[in-house]
């Protein structure tokens, strides 16, 4: 990358930064206990959760696998289990 | 046409001349008159520009270099403690090459409290990438707002500029000055045209953060712009000479030179006593010159050096403290380097700070010390409230 | 500081260059302040506060008391006071004492006890370092209308009384 005067960049950089690669420990949500309060979908710091017809969707090409979901989680719904690659 | 103005509303003048399409400052003292007549301008149409109020310096300079980085010219004024509050967005103005033109109006820093000048404000930042112009009567000031927009837009540059001048002593002076007239300026200072700007259209962000493998690189290129930019006032400063009659083509000007045993450096209003004073000292067959230095950054040491030469005693005259250094000044230790290997004693003289008065007979001083060789002092203390 | 601009433009229109600056502080108005003023046919570069005047204006004689507002006038200067009484104390020997009630005739022509522009018209009489029309034309460009025209009826009428004195 050659400098930019003014220290300037194109927009956009964080989605090809692809987080998800980072990830050892992956989400696993239990339905039967998630009452889709949505903790989990504002809290994620990347972004990467998300409900679609009454499931909790993690975006594991973004989910770095920091476990806040999981922590924050009011019904303890969500677990971090090891990703087998 | 030559008219008698105080000199902050000449300031307010020229930066109207130069047409910023925004402007936002927070009041303080001595820069007011400035601000407050540029406020008058805009409410009553005079100048077609955004006056953005704010809450602090901190939010001003902030104002100022969102709207740089929107495309737009800019103008703000400060002092002192505002300049102070400002300066995490100094630095970072400098960083992302934004050429906006800020009037410093120089004052001492607290604490003590003190409104009285010296030029302690502008001169700490001196490391922050923006360069400095410093005048020495209300037409000189006046003149190097035009010239600063001028050098700091040149695309090889775009760098944000000081333009010094100390409070009071100039700031409230009423004396005569030539202002240009808006036809004049347009036709020495052209609209802005950015590099790059914030567009919804073609989206861009600015002071990107750098890694180790970069930040470096990116110092190194406002430092290469800064030597550029030394060239852009010159060049600036020639045209306008040529348009004007008024040159300042270079970034010191040496006052009766020739043959002189003992030289002052100094910057800003001092200069025109330093004047008078060695005329007094010719006439008593004591051979003094003054090298007045306008531009202190980018600093023009081979300038500085060719205008010293041959000289043995150099007194820099100090409007600032160092503290903790070993001259004192922070001026000197740049003037020594300048100068470096040929021989020329040169010694700093911290004098007139927090607005002590400073007359004729103690820059006859300052020379007789300078001669005796003593220096790296403090000139002046009332060692009896010591 | 009023009357100090007003002398260095008027000095300005007169036809030579001039400087006028305040002892730089606390500025209110009727507070006790100190203003200076230089002019020369040649630029004034001189920047440092005047110790040793050729002449001295005071506005308010009550200043007398409490500070030395003679201290360092020239010999074959000119001390200007604004006071009722024809006799002043502490004005050092070989310096010339004009006096003039400049407060009654301020409240009588402006209205206003501002003694500014009376004190004007009677600096260019006892001095004769300006002239009058350039002290009238520095007043018409400082105020407007009938202000204007009040003050230069001061500054007139205070430049007779000086005048017809001497």
């Amino acid at each position: 990358m050659a400098l930019r005067i003014g220290c300037a960049a194109e927009p956009g950089r964080a989605q090809n930064n692809k987080t998800g690669s980072w990830r050892v420990f992956m989400p696993v949500v239990d339905m039967e206990k998630c009452t889709l309060c949505g903790t989990c979908i504002l809290i994620c710091p990347e972004t990467s959760v998300s409900e679609k017809d009454g499931n909790i969707l993690f975006d594991l090409d973004f989910c770095k696998g920091c476990g806040v979901c999981a922590r924050e989680c009011p019904g303890d719904a969500i677990t971090m289990i090891q990703e087998e690659k | 046409m030559l008219q008698i103005m105080e000199g902050s509303h000449a300031v307010a003048e020229a930066a109207k001349l130069c047409r910023p399409e925004v402007v936002s400052a927070y009041p303080i003292t001595p820069q007011t008159h400035i601000v407050e007549r540029l406020a008058e301008m805009v409410a009553d149409g005079e100048l077609d520009a955004e006056y953005m109020c704010v809450e602090s310096e901190l939010s001003a300079l902030s104002v100022c270099l969102g709207a740089s980085a929107t495309g737009s010219r800019v103008y703000s004024a400060t002092s002192s403690q505002g300049l102070m509050l400002m300066a995490e967005v100094v630095f970072n103005v400098a960083g992302m090459r934004q050429p906006i033109v800020m009037s410093i109006v120089n004052r001492a820093l607290g604490a003590p409290l003190s409104i009285w000048n010296d030029q302690q404000d502008s001169i700490s930042l001196r490391d922050s990438g923006w360069f400095q112009l410093y005048g020495e009567d209300v037409q000189e000031m006046t003149d190097q707002h035009f010239i600063a927009y001028k050098a700091a837009e040149q695309h090889d540059v775009l760098l944000p500029g000081f333009v010094c001048f100390d409070g009071f002593i100039l700031s409230h002076t009423y004396e005569p000055v030539d202002i240009p007239t808006q036809e004049e300026i347009d036709a020495f200072l052209p609209p802005y045209v950015p590099y790059n700007k914030l567009d919804a259209k073609a989206p861009l962000s600015m002071g990107m953060y750098a890694t180790p493998d970069y930040y470096m690189e990116f110092r190194y290129e406002t430092d290469q712009a800064m030597k550029r930019a030394g060239d852009a006032i010159s060049a600036a400063g020639r045209e306008f000479g040529e348009m004007f009659g008024r040159d300042y083509s270079a970034h010191t000007e040496s006052y009766r030179m020739d043959d002189a045993d003992v030289a002052f450096v100094a910057l800003g209003s001092i200069c025109g006593t330093v004047k008078d004073a060695i005329d007094e000292m010719r006439a008593d067959g004591i051979k003094a010159g003054l090298v007045k230095i306008r531009t202190f950054r980018p600093f023009p040491a081979e300038e500085i050096a060719q205008a010293l030469a041959g000289v043995p005693k150099v007194a820099v005259l100090e409007k600032n403290i160092s503290v903790g250094s070993a001259m004192k000044g922070a001026v000197g230790p740049e003037v020594k380097d300048a100068v470096t290997g040929t021989g020329i004693d040169v010694y700093s003289y911290v004098i007139g700070l927090g607005g002590r008065d400073i007359r004729k007979k103690d820059i006859r001083a300052v020379a007789a010390l300078a001669e005796k060789g003593v220096g790296n002092m403090f000139y002046g203390l009332r060692t009896e409230v010591l | 500081m009023t009357a100090a601009e007003l002398i260095a433009t008027a000095a300005f229109k007169s036809g030579v260059y001039s400087q006028a600056f305040p002892a730089f502080g606390v500025e209110r108005r009727g507070a006790p302040v100190q203003a200076f003023v230089r002019f020369s046919d040649e630029k004034v570069r001189l920047r440092s506060q005047i110790y040793e005047p050729d002449y001295i204006v005071v506005q308010d004689s009550s200043l007398i008391a409490d500070v030395d507002v003679f201290s360092g006038l020239k010999e074959g200067g000119i001390a200007l006071v604004n006071t009722e009484n024809d006799s002043v104390e502490g004005v050092p020997d070989g310096v010339r004492l004009i006096t003039i009630d400049a407060t009654s005739l301020a409240l009588e022509i402006l209205g206003l006890p501002i003694t500014n522009t009376t004190l004007m018209g009677a600096f260019a009489a006892a001095t004769g370092e300006i002239e009058l029309e350039a002290l009238e034309e520095a007043l018409r460009e400082r105020f407007s209308g009938s202000l204007a025209e009040k003050n230069v009826a001061a500054a007139r009428c205070a430049y007779e009384l000086v005048r017809e004195e001497q």
